[in-house]
């Protein structure tokens, strides 16, 4: 297996046109764990995280519903074997339509919606899968440099069945005009690896006269991606 | 093989999110361990907003960092029956914003020092940098700093 590739589809820890890298990513060269840490449990998160089946759908949290595009999101986590992965916790969290995130350390002068927290929980099926409703989340400006924008996006947690496929990411729109100005999409180097964070618009999961529809697969490390002991 | 799907940072706005009740209160029985740390970065600074998650052998908590970098777990003492002569340990994932990936450590036990010595993931890592791998005891709380880059940076492990 080519680890240069593999290297090529995830972000680097130090990439300055990201800022706040430069003082957060590590200078040591990181330590080899050995290949059976790849298979440890992430057993213990299961049942910690409450998980209640009104989660998923983030228009429903207060009195009234939130402004905005309704969508529908969803798709199937599997790992990079290609088996689905039943029971993952998915934890998702977004701005709301107007590009305001609720927490407070968001000072970006764009409208709160009463209707809406923008944040949801659930766990896979059988087959793997999840589905969220929300509404679509606007861009915002951040202060990385001048005149920066992030494009839309929806912020994704992930655990599988081990630790070492804990994931953390983004889903980012598909045709939005910032992902190719977005230093945090961009950090990725290989095209190949960007695309796999973008959204596909997806006709089947619209619901007529309610909801667009979005799709996007999540692929955990499974056995066949662990670093091997051998690659430096 | 399908690729796995890229990281991306946790960014800034996780607080409303991610956290929940008791989320960094794993275990309350008599063998649980206090833990406090701070998290800081390349200049010394507190990140504040950090994210840490800890695995026991049975027990998992979580705990979004405070104003000053502050950070707590109470959380159950590894039995250290894992394999591979591993000395007891908790599994440590840090996330935060800068962070285009998570960052994954250790954390080993001060009084531990025979099994310590024994350990093979700690024999690899330079005998200068090991230190950054164990707690230090104080009073009744294990104090685990975690220093994200320049002097006396953490050993974190590639992933």
């Amino acid at each position: 297996m080519a680890a240069d590739d593999d290297i090529a589809f995830e972000p680097p820890y130090l990439f300055p046109d990201y800022r706040a890298t430069v003082l957060r990513a590590p200078s040591q060269r990181l330590v080899r764990l050995p290949d059976e840490w790849f298979e440890k449990s992430a057993g213990p998160v299961f049942g910690r995280i409450p998980i209640r089946a009104a989660d998923s759908d983030l228009t429903r949290q207060h009195a009234g519903e939130p402004l905005g595009e309704r969508i529908v999101v969803g798709g199937q986590v599997l790992d990079s074997d290609g088996r689905p992965v039943p029971g993952a916790i998915v934890e998702v969290w977004q701005a709301n339509s107007a590009g305001r995130y609720i927490d407070p350390a968001d000072d970006h002068p764009a409208p709160i919606d009463p209707n809406f927290t923008g944040a949801g929980r659930c766990l896979t099926d059988e087959q793997g899968r999840y589905r969220f409703v929300t509404v679509k989340p606007g861009a915002y400006p951040w202060k990385n440099h001048l005149n920066a924008w992030r494009p839309a996006h929806i912020h994704f947690s992930v655990f599988g069945a081990t630790i070492g496929s804990r994931l953390v990411t983004q889903m980012y729109f598909p045709g939005d005009p910032l992902l190719a100005m977005d230093p945090i999409l961009q950090s990725i180097p290989d095209q190949r690896g960007r695309d796999l964070l973008i959204a596909s618009f997806d006709i089947d999961s619209t619901v007529p006269i309610w909801a667009l529809g979005y799709r996007w697969d999540i692929v955990l490390r499974g056995r066949n991606a662990v670093p091997r002991s051998d690659a430096e | 093989m399908n690729k796995p799907t890229p990281s991306q940072t946790v960014g800034p706005f996780f607080g409303f999110a991610l956290p929940f009740e008791h989320d960094y209160e794993a275990s309350a029985g008599r063998n649980s361990v206090r833990v406090e740390g701070t998290l800081t970065d390349g200049q010394g600074e507190p990140v504040p907003d950090g994210l840490i998650e800890i695995w026991s052998d049975d027990e998992f908590a979580r705990c979004r960092t405070d104003e000053e970098g502050g950070f707590r777990f109470v959380i159950a003492r590894p039995k250290g029956n894992s394999s591979g002569g591993e000395a007891p340990h908790l599994e440590v994932a840090v996330f935060a914003r800068g962070l285009l990936r998570h960052l994954q450590t250790r954390m080993y036990f001060p009084d531990d020092d025979r099994s310590n010595a024994a350990d093979p993931v700690l024999e690899a890592v330079e005998a200068s940098r090991r230190g950054t791998l164990i707690a230090e005891r104080d009073g009744a709380v294990l104090r685990f700093d975690i220093r994200l880059q320049g002097e006396r940076e953490t050993v974190f492990f590639a992933i």
